[in-house]
């Protein structure tokens, strides 16, 4: 019981003082769950990290929910997730409160008018960061070209197409490089392409 | 109903943004604008606010948005529901699925989603740089060009890179928002 109160309070405070959540996150949990109280070794506190890249949601949740679910089973996970939540609920919930009437003020408008370019100057250098982290496999690259320049291009004519589509069709793809490539083997015995392909993707810190 | 709607599609943006932070703002821009949510002014607002507050920026965004539309349980609903899939697929695999991410057939479909979800990234921005700043929303907008929205990008630019030269790592976000904000009270009076 006593540990389900640390892990809450806690998690709370990481809600409260990462900025930036996710990588910035990480270190900290990393400080306080494996260096401080010892509740992970450094082998699960990685495994947690590469579940965090691989599986879709925040990093943040993903981490919170795993290191719960280690220190005490589902009850665990569910308390480090609202503890890492709640903090920025509400200064969040209290921001949207008055944000508008704040942006009404001329001034204010203005600064977020320069505040608008820095947010898409941060998702270009967000977009080239993880770029960098790619493995460079020719199908990796070719399909990160395609849907640059498709959604890109569908934009520009004003045709509706969500990004969660592309996001399956990059899975489709993958799961057909990797059959292709399996049937590539078996007919040609053990031919080279199968064997560098997989070589390429261990480097991207999918498995543990 | 515009609270199943809200949770509906921070369940859905929670399902696919794999990566999450900055994989979820094409997906919360694509829903957003569908729906008539906010403009891309706004969410640009909304990411810079999310960006300078503790916490997740997929979190704070989902809570900013919902509370937009919904109030308090509309904030409540899009949080849980862009939480919800992490939750379930993270105790999934600690639980049950250990084994499931060193399969090569699930590290292929990853390195498939990782490369779509990057490309999508560089997209929104490009696609946000050409209608904000430059005019161009769709192919056949005439150009109205916003110079000192171009300098101020030019010049953030600079500053990080030079950051990055004498300090060898990255500049702050929550710096550069500041600093734009103050050049903003001077470009755009």
């Amino acid at each position: 019981m006593k540990k389900l109160f640390l892990l809450l309070f806690t998690m709370m405070k990481i809600g409260l003082f990462t900025f930036g959540g996710g990588y910035a996150m990480i270190s900290l949990l990393e400080n306080e769950f494996v260096s401080r109280r010892k509740w992970l070794d450094t082998e699960e506190f990685l495994d947690m990290v590469a579940i965090a890249e691989s599986t879709p949601g925040p990093i943040a949740i993903n981490g919170a929910t795993y290191i719960g679910y280690r220190v005490a089973r589902l009850p665990g996970a569910i308390l480090g997730t609202v503890g890492v939540v709640t903090p920025s609920f509400v200064i969040i919930y209290l921001i949207s409160l008055f944000f508008e009437r704040f942006l009404s003020v001329p001034w204010v408008a203005s600064a977020f008018r320069g505040v608008q370019v820095a947010v898409v100057f941060l998702i270009f250098a967000a977009a080239l960061r993880l770029f960098k982290k790619l493995s460079k496999t020719p199908f990796a690259v070719t399909v990160f070209v395609a849907v640059t320049l498709a959604a890109v291009a569908l934009s520009l004519f004003a045709i509706r197409f969500s990004s969660v589509w592309f996001v399956l069709i990059g899975a489709a793809l993958g799961l057909f490089a990797y059959l292709f490539a399996l049937l590539h083997r078996d007919k040609d015995g053990d031919r080279e392409t199968g064997e560098t392909k997989d070589a390429g993707e261990t480097g991207e810190g999918g498995a543990p | 109903m515009i609270y199943l709607r809200l949770f509906l599609t921070f369940l859905k943006i929670g399902a696919v943004a794999f990566g999450g932070g900055y994989a979820m703002i094409p997906l919360m821009r694509d829903e957003c604008l569908a729906n008539g949510w906010l403009s891309d002014e706004q969410l640009l607002d909304f990411i810079a606010v999310s960006e300078s507050t503790p916490g997740p920026v997929a979190v704070n965004m989902a809570t900013f948005v919902g509370s937009s539309q919904a109030g308090i349980l509309g904030a409540l609903l899009a949080t849980v529901g862009v939480i919800l899939p992490a939750f379930i697929v993270t105790v999934l695999l600690v639980a049950v699925l250990g084994k499931l991410l060193s399969y090569r057939g699930t590290r292929a479909v990853l390195s498939g989603v990782r490369s779509a979800v990057v490309a999508l990234i560089l997209s929104a921005a490009v696609i946000m740089f050409l209608s904000l700043f430059i005019g161009i929303g769709k192919i056949g907008d005439a150009a109205t060009f916003s110079l000192p929205s171009v300098l101020l990008f030019c010049f953030l630019i600079l500053v990080a890179w030079l950051y990055r030269r004498v300090r060898k790592k990255s500049i702050s976000p929550i710096f550069l928002i500041l600093l734009s904000g103050v050049a903003g009270v001077i470009l755009f009076r």
